[in-house]
């Protein structure tokens, strides 16, 4: 093996990032590496390149121990790393970032012409035919990602880490970019893979590991995995006994209540593709995809956070207009965003005016909530949703991630809202506080309020959703209702290779 | 062309057209004198906007110049009065002040990741406040050495003088052209313009870089005061207030990102020029208003600010073409 | 809510009480006032007149870096309205004319900065740097290069007078200081600057309108700018456009940043602004007074300003930190010390963006 992992460990506070991992990668291979938003997949990958140090564990590299304190100690051990965007300047030429910080020079001075000769004899061997002397940010990310893995395979050359080069390529970009690592590996590299695009993990890796919630779930061959096994993998499975008891709690008769709101032909290029929905009064809606798959965005697009760019919501008296948040907020929508710590709080705000900004946002500079009010709203939100703070003055940013997420929550709830989005509500949050939100959000309902969850983790929206929209590729595929959600249906829906097998909904 | 020399190009573009309607209506601007006396009068300008340039290329920003140009004048015509010491060695003595001065608040802003803004606030008021403490008064310059450099020239085709001084200042355009296209430090210097997080994954050493950055800026403000001083042939504590600000305009007229990461330093002497064009050719009009000037370099800036503003959102809205990359851009950084 | 903003402005309250105590410890008849005329007169009440442009253009100045932003337009704006009262006065419309044609020319500056920073999105530094390079020419414009004197003794009040004794000038910083601060505690407007200052993305998400609360900022600074322009013209009869109020922007900052409030924006004080203004001006007066030449003014100046930021450097609390838990480790097997210190790893980001 070219580069060993034995019981990798790391905390942060509040929570365990990862929990003693194992990873194998030998030379000549492609190896996957694969799991959903806070997995762990990053947390190893900065382990690796030395951005943070382990708490545990064994890392060896040919059979010698390392610790790498650095990115560029590990450069020189031999990891080089190729982020998905922030890897290089686009301010400089291609041939300043190909050799940056090893320039030939002649008389002191950098000499441009060796520079860019330089530059590009590292690029040959990759198929590009670009002029070196160019600012990189005028290329594509395909052409930037391929010269980003030429400087680190010339700086570093054992083991590469590619963390989701493909997120933003087109399909041809991709193919490159795959021509480019295949010649890479029959040189002889190991080569880690991060992607969420399974036709990916599968068109190039040849071994794959996932991992879920910092422990490792699995590492297979891939030519012998099938993409239903690799989903449940990455999902998760366990609650199946529990899910029909679960299920109980969910209204089956949720379609049959009064219309609250009917999204028709709502899309963004680029974002989410149209689509139709309806919502129903103290119903609960999940959306299922992996990431990627559509499922911010369009959340995002039902609040006004990017305006739609074709179709119409309406509500029992006419069109809703939706095209900025406070539109949104205006026809009684909240939404709680999936990165709590830029979306979501403020952070040196205490946690009585998170709680109240959004209502005091509503009801204008002129009129504001008395202090009294505040506090009294404060404690009342605190007291009911059990958030964990020494006073209603304090800072948000000092909460942990699942009482901020608790502020948030209180934020909308205190809006009394008729529609609200939540993204990963239970993210990073601990077991107890996950049950809790989930309670939280059965109890709202009740009043009326509707609620759209979006969740990577399917026993979640199994317990909570009376009915689930899957999507992929930017697109709502697929539709299940009551009883037909289970594990195997969302993931049958989510593996099925565009529009074949999928069990069709309304909302295809 | 490569685009990275769009600014630039504009730059020079407006430099000409500008030349151009001057000497529509006074043929007697394309002459040598006024080419001449364009260099000399904006020398000591040209020479600190190098520094500065270098300084906002890096993102950063440098309001303590104007006062060190102040300084240093004050401190030759002291020291040249009180010490007895030769010229050449109290510019060796100033130079090594002003860029331990500049080296110093890089440190500051590194060490404890204060806004340079400030730092360098503060460092106006000490340089300003160290001026007036060296004398409250103009005070002359008589040294033979002085009148030497002042009476040195070439005499150009047309009798347009060549001064030492002009000399000096295209001399810095161009060591600073090489410091900031030529050098790993220059390099180092664009990098960190372009995102101090990228930088110190491509291996920039961002301190050191920092202090590097101040010290120069601190040095061609100090070159600057030396030719300030031979310009006026004296020393005064209450000169160029507010230089800094017409060198950040001449750097950004220049066709430099005030953000930092793109620029060149050849731009910032057109920007010098202009500038000082205006000021010509309001002087051979005559009827017009000195104040024009300082209208006419606020709408050029507006019209370069607007111009970036216009390119970087054509460069992101293409980048972005491919989904949401800006957006996860921002969140993965 | 008293104990609260007392406790916020206790520093720069004992530190005005240790600058007053040691000009008075130098010269003794500091804080005398006499009553001539109907009037207070003394050094003390003299800081509180002489104070009163850069108590007024911070009051407007903490709102603006309460929302990440700065505004280094004011000094020439105060140019601009001088010489549109002057200029008003002239044309003969009279001392009312001239303060309403002045606080609409601060309004229309704060709403083009405004427009410049929430709209097009250009960073505020740059942004004031256009009007404050243009602004002075746009002021010259209005005087023709002159000094526009004037005689109108009901505008030279706003700059000579005295209300029940007290000078008009601090009368009016005071009470646009309170206003202000009233304004902002008795509405929601302070914490929705606060919100919008500390994270914009997650409160325009909450549905705070950013856009607009950011141009109102800008306004109200022109706004204080404004009556700035109108005292320090109206003290001297006459529009100085090529001097008034100059770099007296950086004061106002200066008296800002003493104020305890954070260029990176939130939490603001405007009663520790204008302490930072009386504090910045006891000094000024102080060194005259205590017969100190002037030019040791700005040296004293500049080493407070380091002072007070050294200690309100995010970094130094990080770098403390750092040095115990190596004094702590030193037992320990050596640990591979990062070269970076503490900053190798996930750095805070204000820092960068500080730089900017």
């Amino acid at each position: 093996m070219l580069l060993t992992i034995r019981g990798l460990s790391k905390g942060f506070p509040g929570t365990k990032a990862l929990d003693g991992v194992d990873f194998d990668l030998a030379a000549g291979e492609v190896h996957a590496l694969l799991g959903e938003n806070g997995a762990g997949k990053s947390t190893l990958i900065k382990c690796l390149t030395g951005a943070y140090r382990r708490d545990g564990g064994e890392i060896t590299l040919d059979g010698q121990p390392i610790s790498p304190g650095s990115t560029s100690e590990a450069q020189d051990l031999g990891i080089g790393t190729v982020y998905q965007e922030v890897n290089l300047l686009p301010n400089l030429t291609v041939a300043q970032n190909l050799t940056f910080g090893r320039e030939p020079r002649r008389f002191g001075m950098v000499d441009g012409r060796a520079q860019r000769a330089e530059a590009r004899r590292m690029l040959e061997g990759y198929g590009l035919d670009i002029d070196v002397g160019r600012d990189l940010g005028t290329y594509s990310v395909a052409v930037r990602q391929i010269v980003a893995i030429a400087r680190a395979v010339a700086l570093s050359g054992k083991v590469l880490i590619l963390d989701e080069p493909t997120a933003s390529l087109d399909a041809a970009e991709t193919a490159m970019l795959f021509d480019v690592v295949r010649g890479l590996r029959d040189r002889g590299l190991g080569i880690v893979f991060v992607s969420h695009f399974l036709d990916q993990v599968f068109d190039l890796t040849d071994r794959l590991t996932v991992l879920r919630n910092g422990r490792k779930v699995a590492t297979e061959v891939t030519a012998e995995l099938d993409r239903l096994r690799l989903i449940e993998h990455m999902l998760g499975h366990e609650l199946e006994a529990a899910e029909r008891a679960e299920h109980a709690l969910t209204d089956p008769q949720a379609t049959t209540r009064p219309e609250l709101l009917r999204f028709a032909g709502f899309g963004r290029p680029g974002h989410v593709a149209p689509f139709d929905l309806t919502v129903h009064e103290g119903e609960v809606i999940g959306l299922a995809g992996l990431l990627g798959s559509g499922r911010t965005e369009t959340a995002e697009l039902m609040f006004g956070a990017h305006a739609a760019q074709s179709g119409t919501a309406r509500d029992a008296r006419g069109d809703v207009p939706l095209a900025t948040p406070r539109e949104a907020i205006a026809a009684g929508f909240g939404f709680a965003p999936e990165d709590r710590k830029t979306d979501g709080i403020v952070a040196d705000l205490s946690v009585r005016e998170n709680i109240a900004l959004a209502l005091q946002a509503r009801r204008g500079w002129a009129r504001p909530i008395p202090r009294a009010e505040q506090a009294r709203l404060a404690e009342e939100y605190i007291r009911r949703l059990d958030i964990r703070t020494s006073d209603a003055d304090k800072a948000v940013g000092d909460l942990s991630g699942g009482n901020q997420q608790k502020v948030v929550l209180a934020r909308w709830l205190a809006m009394n809202p008729r529609f609200l989005i939540l993204d990963e509500p239970t993210r990073g949050i601990d077991v107890g506080a996950h049950a809790e939100i989930l309670r939280l959000i059965h109890e709202i309902t009740e009043g009326g309020m509707a609620i759209l969850v979006i969740s990577s983790e399917l026993d979640e929206l199994i317990a909570v959703a009376g009915r689930v929209i899957v999507l992929r590729d930017r697109a709502h595929v697929a539709q299940l209702i009551g009883a037909e959600i289970t594990t195997d249906r969302i993931v049958q829906a989510i593996a099925a290779s565009h529009g074949t097998d999928a069990p069709e909904g309304e909302a295809a | 062309m490569n685009p990275r020399f769009y600014p630039l190009a504009a730059t020079i573009a407006i430099f000409v057209a500008a030349y151009a309607v001057c000497y529509a209506q006074f043929p007697y601007m394309l002459s040598t004198r006024v080419a001449g006396n364009l260099l000399t009068d904006n020398a000591y300008l040209g020479i600190v906007a190098v520094g500065m340039t270098v300084v906002i290329l890096s993102g950063g920003i440098d309001l303590s110049v104007g006062s060190v140009i102040a300084f240093s004048g004050v401190f030759v015509a002291v020291m040249l009065r009180d010490s007895g010491l030769h010229p050449l060695a109290v510019f060796a003595l100033l130079l090594l002040i002003t860029t331990a001065f500049g080296a110093a608040m890089g440190a500051i802003i590194h060490v404890l990741a204060m806004p340079a803004f400030i730092v360098t606030l503060a460092g106006m008021f000490l340089a300003r406040g160290a001026a007036y403490m060296l004398t409250i008064d103009s005070v002359p310059i008589a040294h033979p050495f002085y009148d030497l450099m002042q009476d040195a020239y070439w005499l150009m085709p047309g009798k347009g003088r060549l001064t030492l001084i002009g000399v000096l200042m295209l001399l810095s355009v161009l060591g600073g052209a090489l410091v900031a296209h030529r050098t790993r430090f220059g390099a180092s210097v664009f990098a960190l313009g372009g995102g101090e997080q990228t930088a110190r994954l491509m291996g920039v050493r961002v301190g050191r870089t920092t202090v590097g950055i101040y010290a120069f800026s601190g040095f061609m403000a100090g070159l600057s005061g030396l030719v300030f001083s031979v310009y006026t042939g004296s020393g005064y504590p209450l000169a160029t207030v507010g230089t800094e600000l017409t060198a950040i305009a001449a750097v950004v007229i220049g066709g430099t990102l005030l953000t930092g990461g793109a620029g060149y330093v050849l731009g910032t002497l057109f920007g010098v020029l202009t500038m000082g064009l205006i000021q010509t050719y309001i002087v051979f009009d005559g009827s017009l208003s000195s104040w024009w000037t300082k209208i006419v370099i606020g709408l050029l800036l507006l019209l370069f600010i607007l111009l970036q503003k216009g390119l970087l959102r054509l460069t992101s809205a293409r980048l972005s073409g491919a989904g949401t990359g800006a957006g996860s851009a921002a969140r993965a950084g | 809510m008293m104990p609260r903003t007392l406790s916020r402005i206790l520093p720069q309250a004992l530190t005005l009480l240790a600058v007053v105590a040691l000009v008075s410890a130098v010269f003794p008849g500091f804080l005398d006032v006499d009553l001539v005329n109907g009037r207070l007169v003394g050094p003390a009440v003299d800081v509180v007149k002489r104070g009163a442009p850069v108590a007024l253009l911070a009051v407007g100045m903490t709102l603006v870096i309460a929302t990440r932003g700065i505004d280094l337009s004011v000094g020439t704006v105060m140019a601009i309205t001088g010489a549109v009262a002057a200029w008003t006065i002239g044309a003969g419309w009279g001392w009312g004319g001239a303060v309403a044609l002045a606080l609409a020319a601060g309004l229309a500056a704060g709403l083009w900065n405004g427009c410049l920073v929430a709209v097009i999105g250009i960073q505020p530094i740059v942004a004031t740097l256009i009007l404050m390079t243009a602004g002075r020419g746009i002021a010259q414009l209005i005087t023709e290069g002159r000094i526009l004197t004037f005689n109108d003794a009901a505008f030279a009040w706003f700059g000579s007078g005295s209300l029940l004794g007290v000078p008009v000038p601090a009368v009016l910083w005071l009470l646009t200081a309170i206003l202000v601060a009233q304004l902002m505690r008795r509405t929601a407007l302070g914490l929705l600057v606060e919100a919008v200052g500390i994270n914009r993305r997650a409160s325009a998400l909450a549905g705070v309108n950013a856009r607009v609360l950011l141009i109102a900022v800008y306004m109200a600074s022109g706004l204080c700018a404004a009556l700035a322009g109108i005292v320090a013209t109206a003290d001297i009869r006459g529009a100085d456009a090529n001097n008034a109020g100059l770099w007296l922007e950086l004061d106002a900052i200066l008296a800002v940043v003493i104020g305890g409030n954070s260029l990176m924006g939130g939490r603001f004080s405007v009663a520790a602004s204008v302490l930072g203004a009386l504090i910045i001006q006891t000094i000024d007066t102080g060194i005259l007074l205590a017969g100190f030449p002037s030019e040791y003014n700005l040296v004293i100046k500049a080493a407070l300003v380091l002072v007070i930021l050294v200690l309100q450097s995010p970094n130094l609390g990080a770098h403390w930190h750092f040095l115990r838990s190596q004094m702590r480790r030193r037992a320990e097997p050596a640990p591979a010390a990062s070269p970076q210190g503490p900053g190798a790893q996930p750095r805070t980001t204000p820092a960068e963006e500080a730089r900017r």
